[in-house]
């Protein structure tokens, strides 16, 4: 049963934000003044058409696309400004689920969660042992038989309860989710959202979710942004969008 | 008119390929002497590289050992100058023959996979997670192949004129009754420091090479498997290229200081 959490987001305090984010690669301008706040606790789904610069504006957020100019503050430091270790350290509070999971694939599953930890131990207690994480990441993903096994031997859909696994060892304050649903068959893809609910639940992480799947922006999202045309075209919640008569809000709803 | 912008489209292709290269080379070598250093990554790549290339190494090392001695045996023959032949296997090998298949065959094995590798992970978004993790990928995965490959290319360059030697050996054995000890002993009084010095320096020259284009070609890898397959393909066309051009250059400056 998907459930729909209730978060007032004027009471909660701000753990992104960005202001006037313009990117271009040549002369398609991709993000046009692109702003957006995602609240504590918030779960927040910034849908697009495909190639609406979605993912362009993701990566921006964590420094792996450079943006023209613009704000980009995450737990209140501005990431444009930041050196690369001050970034890393930065980015231990932020969990990243790719669209295609991502998993090392010359690593078994456990290589892949102890990975991350190779830089971040110190977050943790230092009688914390490695495989109590790893192990707590994936049971909380149902897939701690799957330990040994290389990314090629997982389904897609294992995959990315793995990526998931990965994304959280870290105990990050913000995940963001890159399309989580995409290229998952509808049993695997709402498997998928209630784990991402569950998460959300018991460590009480800040979500933002790209997506252009429907179902899943119904059934996880507190908050909705419409990228169209580079720019943060409309707002609100999945009821009053799905509800207005603009045609261009009009037609992500149709089915 | 065509033609011409076209030829010149080429040429500023190619400069602003090597402009990227000499960029990259650059960072390399300023990532190589920072922390952290991953020693253990470097172990696991001069392993699997040498594991991988060993026997292809030696089956080629053991042919041109073979060919070599069966090609020349007729000619040093008709001059009656056949007890040459450990001396002009010995030197032609360990000077250029050898590392230069060597390094052929590992830009072949070595320098594609290392493309398609890092290929696959740059459009698999790997790369971009390794990143997000806050780890350097450029000194987790770069670093530590080129370094493998400096290392191990010379290595397995040794170990491909050692076969290569056995195998014209073998010929000499057989044809002419040649002992093991009168063989080596012959090969080994025709060579100098002058001989094997230049060749180890070059070879060690080769497997940066083939370490640094597999790397930049995967690295920079263009989209979807369309792009693996040019990384790759380019790793070996561009690495054989410059292989030429560096056993050139080496040939060249060991001639001057032999000269001075």
């Amino acid at each position: 049963m998907i459930e729909k959490s209730n978060i007032l987001p004027q009471e909660k305090e701000i753990v992104l934000e960005i202001k006037n984010l313009n990117k271009s690669f040549a002369d398609n301008h991709v993000l046009k003044n692109f702003n957006m706040k995602l609240y504590k606790g918030e779960n927040l789904v910034i849908m697009g058409k495909s190639g609406s610069g979605k993912s362009v504006m993701i990566k921006c957020l964590v420094g792996l696309i450079q943006a023209d100019s613009g704000i980009i503050s995450v737990m209140h430091k501005d990431i444009t400004t930041l050196n690369q270790t001050a970034l890393d350290i930065l980015r231990s509070d932020i969990g990243f689920l790719f669209q295609g999971s991502a998993l090392y694939d010359s690593m078994t599953v456990r290589e892949n969660l102890e990975f991350p930890l190779r830089r971040h131990s110190s977050r943790f207690e230092k009688n914390m042992d490695t495989n109590t994480l790893v192990m707590e990441a994936l049971e909380n993903v149902g897939l701690a038989h799957a330990v040994d096994l290389m990314p090629a031997e997982l389904s897609g859909g294992m995959q990315r309860r793995v990526a998931l696994a990965r994304t959280l060892i870290l105990q990050p304050k913000i995940i963001l989710y890159d399309e989580p649903t995409s290229g998952l068959d509808p049993i695997t893809a709402k498997e998928i959202i209630i784990l991402m609910q569950d998460i959300q639940k018991k460590y009480n992480t800040s979500s933002l979710i790209i997506t252009h799947d429907v179902d899943c922006a119904r059934a996880i999202s507190d908050r909705m942004v419409l990228l169209i045309d580079g720019t943060n075209y409309a707002e609100g919640t999945y009821d009053t969008l799905s509800a207005s008569t603009d045609p261009k809000v009009k037609a992500f709803f149709k089915h | 008119m065509s033609g011409i912008s076209n030829i010149k489209s080429h040429i500023q292709t190619f400069l602003k390929e090597i402009g990227e290269l000499s960029y990259f080379t650059a960072r390399f070598f300023k990532e190589t002497f920072r922390k952290p250093f991953e020693f253990k990554e470097f172990l696991r790549q001069c392993y699997s590289m040498g594991n991988r290339s060993l026997v292809l190494v030696g089956i080629t090392g053991f042919i041109i050992g073979l060919v070599l001695t069966l090609q020349t045996r007729p000619t040093l023959m008709e001059f009656g100058a056949v007890s040459w032949m450990p001396s002009m296997v010995g030197i032609s090998l360990i000077r250029e023959i050898g590392p230069m298949i060597t390094a052929l065959v590992c830009a072949g094995r070595i320098g594609s996979g290392i493309g398609a590798e890092l290929g696959s992970m740059r459009v698999t978004e790997q790369i971009d997670a390794m990143e997000v993790s806050g780890t350097n990928p450029f000194k987790y995965l770069v670093v530590t192949r080129v370094l493998a490959t400096t290392f191990m290319i010379p290595l397995l360059v040794i170990i491909g004129d050692a076969i290569g030697l056995y195998g014209s050996y073998l010929v000499e054995h057989l044809k002419g009754d040649v002992s093991f000890q009168l063989y080596f002993n012959q090969v080994f009084e025709s060579l100098e420091f002058g001989d094997i010095i230049p060749a180890t320096i070059k070879s060690f020259f080769f497997g940066l090479a083939i370490g640094l284009v597999g790397c930049f070609k995967g690295y920079y890898c263009g989209k979807g498997t369309a792009g693996v397959g040019r990384a790759a393909n380019s790793a070996v066309v561009f690495t054989s290229l410059l292989l030429f051009i560096i056993d050139f250059i080496a040939v060249f400056a060991a001639d001057i200081f032999y000269d001075l």
